[in-house]
């Protein structure tokens, strides 16, 4: 890249320095893909055990990797066979796996629930499912949790962590301190106050009676069971949620945001950056996935391109190319005229793209650029290959 | 539900559209499109995005929206959903209570509540839509709905609501709401998608479990960006002749060395234009038959806004004859 910075050098620093890497952004913007590059290359080319947690692999991203179609909570390791058949030799070690939201929450309430009878009665409940899925973003803080305990267990050297699809990133960066804040809110405490005791209290009443009238008794009254039990857990909940929240903030933490440099996602890559500023929480990079060759701005390629629609036009080099190609000369010069015209469309693609990246860089210190590539990441190589977009091969 | 009666009548028709997708593949473009071409077969519409992120208006170009409906331009009015305000509207609406004044903290403890309590604002917001539909305010109400992850837990709630709630207000209200919503000639869903692996990988998975956990007509998919075909089969044998040495050794020759970057950026093009085609006929092989295929090609084009999503319009006219 013809930049002032050396983005592959400072990249692949964060990749040696850092423990922890959490790769944010829009939907659809290839975090996953990214994830699993950069845990790849790091791998194998920094070395040490890396640990790339995603969320919901393509299953093609699992087959490229030589893993079974269903990962699971459990860290499966990539062999290192599959480096080597990719032309690499892998310095460290990579292991994947893959959230598991649900079982997440059963794990969850084995660790916190003070003893046996509560944990099963939790686990029973009738509207634990509907609860956990649904309250505090559960989700988002799962993802935390996991990735704490892992990084808690002293097992890896490094941990890429694909955050899950979001209806907005901060919820997930949000979800530690919302979870800590739930169990002193006054939300618990309205929901367990038993229910009788309740109806009596003046200040509540007129609530409870339009609650009761719209929602019916019954309703409120299951749910206030079920934070009854909650409320036990309380200080095991609060006490990790805070580590948590620690951990988000510490210095060996990175976030990457990626974006593709489309109109949406990098409107919410550069709100993802105000807003990880403003919690003082560290951005080390912006990847920007997808983007079109930067050749492709050059002048000389659009000169070219009008340059071929005029030996599209030449009766005399069309039969020369046609002679060379053994190709009807007809349809030689309908091709190159095709090539030549549609190359406009491609030219304002990546005019509109080159304005937004500005755009983005004024932002963001650290920026890295993968292209788009012509077909999706079906094995190893490709994703060393977008490794090497990121990082440069300087070190292979 | 009865599945032919889907398929004669036409998309627009209905009263109540949900699009969703997985994110990223152009939802709220293709909410406001619908509405746009709605808008020109003269029908009022109602459309409403149900994330507040702020992209409906990015797409109409206006500077906000909010939960009371503004008119955007003649005949189409928009609004962002927000189930406090929900609440507010259906205790005036439906409950009468004597304390109009105090209905303002009263809805603020209740959203507190909602927040905890299983499918209670999926309901405020369904059910806002739903009473739209019914008081027929508009021709037709387009939701930009959530993505696929969510969509379901929205477009089932009051059903879930009926089997958690045994008796109450809501539960009596989720009658006419389920008839709204299953109800193929009144409600249907979009689900776009873009021809790449993740998002027909989701969009496949979201259908089934729509048609088999809900009582919701899966109305169209929409392929989003489908990129153009630049040449035909033996067209493309002319192309692959082309890229050879001795044809471009003339090619850089007359028209100057970069000739292969124009020519490295149509390759891409195709390549990624085949990888589409072998998504989309997955799609189609996956999908029951009935659900129409709509398909959006990618747009080249500067700018975003109401250019966009006008022409966006133009390509669903098209695909919908």
């Amino acid at each position: 890249m013809a930049r002032g910075r050396d983005s592959h050098r400072e990249l692949a620093d964060l990749l040696s320095a850092k423990e922890m890497i959490i790769i944010c952004g829009s939907g659809g913007t290839g975090k996953t893909t990214i994830a699993a590059a950069l845990g790849a290359q790091a791998a194998a080319v920094v070395g040490g055990r890396v640990l790339v947690l995603t969320v919901d692999p393509a299953r093609r991203l699992a087959t490229a990797l030589g893993l079974p179609t269903s990962l699971g909570n459990t860290a499966v390791k990539v062999p290192a066979e599959a480096f080597a058949a990719a032309g690499l030799e892998c310095r460290g070690e990579l292991w994947v796996a893959m959230l598991d939201t649900k079982s997440g929450w059963d794990e969850l309430i084995r660790r916190h629930a003070p003893d046996a009878t509560l944990r099963d009665t939790v686990l029973a409940n009738p509207l634990y499912r509907n609860i956990t899925g649904r309250f505090v973003n559960s989700h988002d803080y799962l993802a935390m949790e996991q990735l704490y305990d892992l990084h808690a267990s002293g097992q890896y050297d490094l941990v890429v962590i694909d955050t899950p699809p979001s209806r907005n990133a901060l919820d997930l960066l949000d979800a530690p301190g919302r979870m800590r804040e739930f169990f002193g809110s006054r939300l618990l405490k309205w929901l367990t106050v038993p229910y009788r005791s309740r109806l009596f209290t003046m200040a509540s009443k007129p609530f409870y009676q339009v609650a009761d009238r719209i929602l019916g008794s019954r309703f409120l009254q299951d749910i206030a069971e079920f934070f009854v039990l909650f409320q036990t857990m309380e200080a095991g909940f609060v006490a990790r949620a805070k580590e948590v929240e620690r951990l988000l903030t510490d210095e060996g933490t990175a976030f990457i945001v990626v974006s593709t440099l489309e109109a949406a996602p990098a409107r919410e890559a550069r709100f993802l950056a105000d807003e990880l500023h403003q919690r003082r929480m560290p951005l080390g990079a912006l990847v920007l996935n997808r983007t079109l060759p930067a050749e492709v701005r050059q002048p000389a390629a659009s000169k070219a391109a009008i340059a071929l629609a005029a030996v599209a036009d030449d009766p005399v080099l069309s039969a020369d190319l046609a002679a060379t190609t053994g190709c009807d000369v007809t349809a030689v010069q309908h091709v190159l005229a095709e090539v030549a015209a549609r190359f406009r469309d491609v030219t304002v693609v990546a005019g509109r793209e080159a304005e937004r990246r500005r755009e983005l860089e004024a932002v963001v210190a650290l920026t890295a650029v993968v292209p788009t590539l012509p077909a999706d990441v079906h094995d190893l190589a490709s994703l060393l290959a977008i490794g090497e977009h990121l990082l440069g091969n300087g070190n292979r | 539900m009865p599945k032919g009666r889907s398929v004669t009548s036409g998309l627009l028709d209905r009263q109540l559209l949900f699009v969703s997708g997985k994110g990223g593949t152009g939802k709220t473009s293709v909410a406001a499109a619908l509405a746009d071409l709605a808008v020109r077969q003269g029908k009022r519409t109602l459309v409403c995005e149900m994330d507040a992120k702020g992209a409906l208006a990015a797409a109409f170009e206006v500077r906000e929206l909010s939960f009371q409906p503004s008119e955007v331009r003649p005949g189409l009015w928009a609004m962002v959903m927000n189930t406090e305000d929900s609440l507010k509207e259906y205790l005036r609406l439906f409950v009468r209570i004597p304390l109009v004044g105090r209905i303002g903290p009263l809805a603020r403890t209740f959203d507190f509540v909602a927040d905890a309590a299983p499918g209670v604002k999926e309901i405020l917001a369904i059910g806002k839509l739903c009473h739209e539909v019914r008081e027929r305010h508009y021709d037709l109400v387009i939701v930009d709905a959530e993505a696929s992850g969510h969509i379901v837990a929205q477009i089932d709630a009051p059903r879930a609501i009926r089997e958690l709630v045994q008796v109450g207000m809501v539960r009596d209200q989720t009658d006419w709401m389920l008839e709204i919503l299953g109800d193929a000639a009144r409600t249907g869903l979009v689900v776009v998608t873009t021809p790449e692996e993740m998002p027909v990988t989701e969009t496949i998975e979201l259908v089934d479990k729509v048609q088999s956990t809900t009582d919701v007509n899966v109305a169209a998919i929409v392929a989003n960006r489908v990129l153009p075909q630049w040449f035909s089969v033996p067209d493309s044998e002319v192309f692959a002749a082309l890229m050879g040495p001795a044809a471009q050794a003339t090619l850089a020759a007359a028209a100057g060395p970069k000739v292969a970057t124009v020519f490295q950026a149509a390759a891409l093009a195709q390549a990624r234009r085949d990888g589409a085609v072998g998504y989309l006929d997955r799609l189609r092989e996956c999908v029951s038959a009935d659900v129409p295929l709509l398909l959006v090609p990618e747009l080249f084009t500067r700018s975003g806004g109401r250019r966009v999503v006008s022409l966006l319009a133009d390509s669903l006219h098209e695909e919908l004859g």
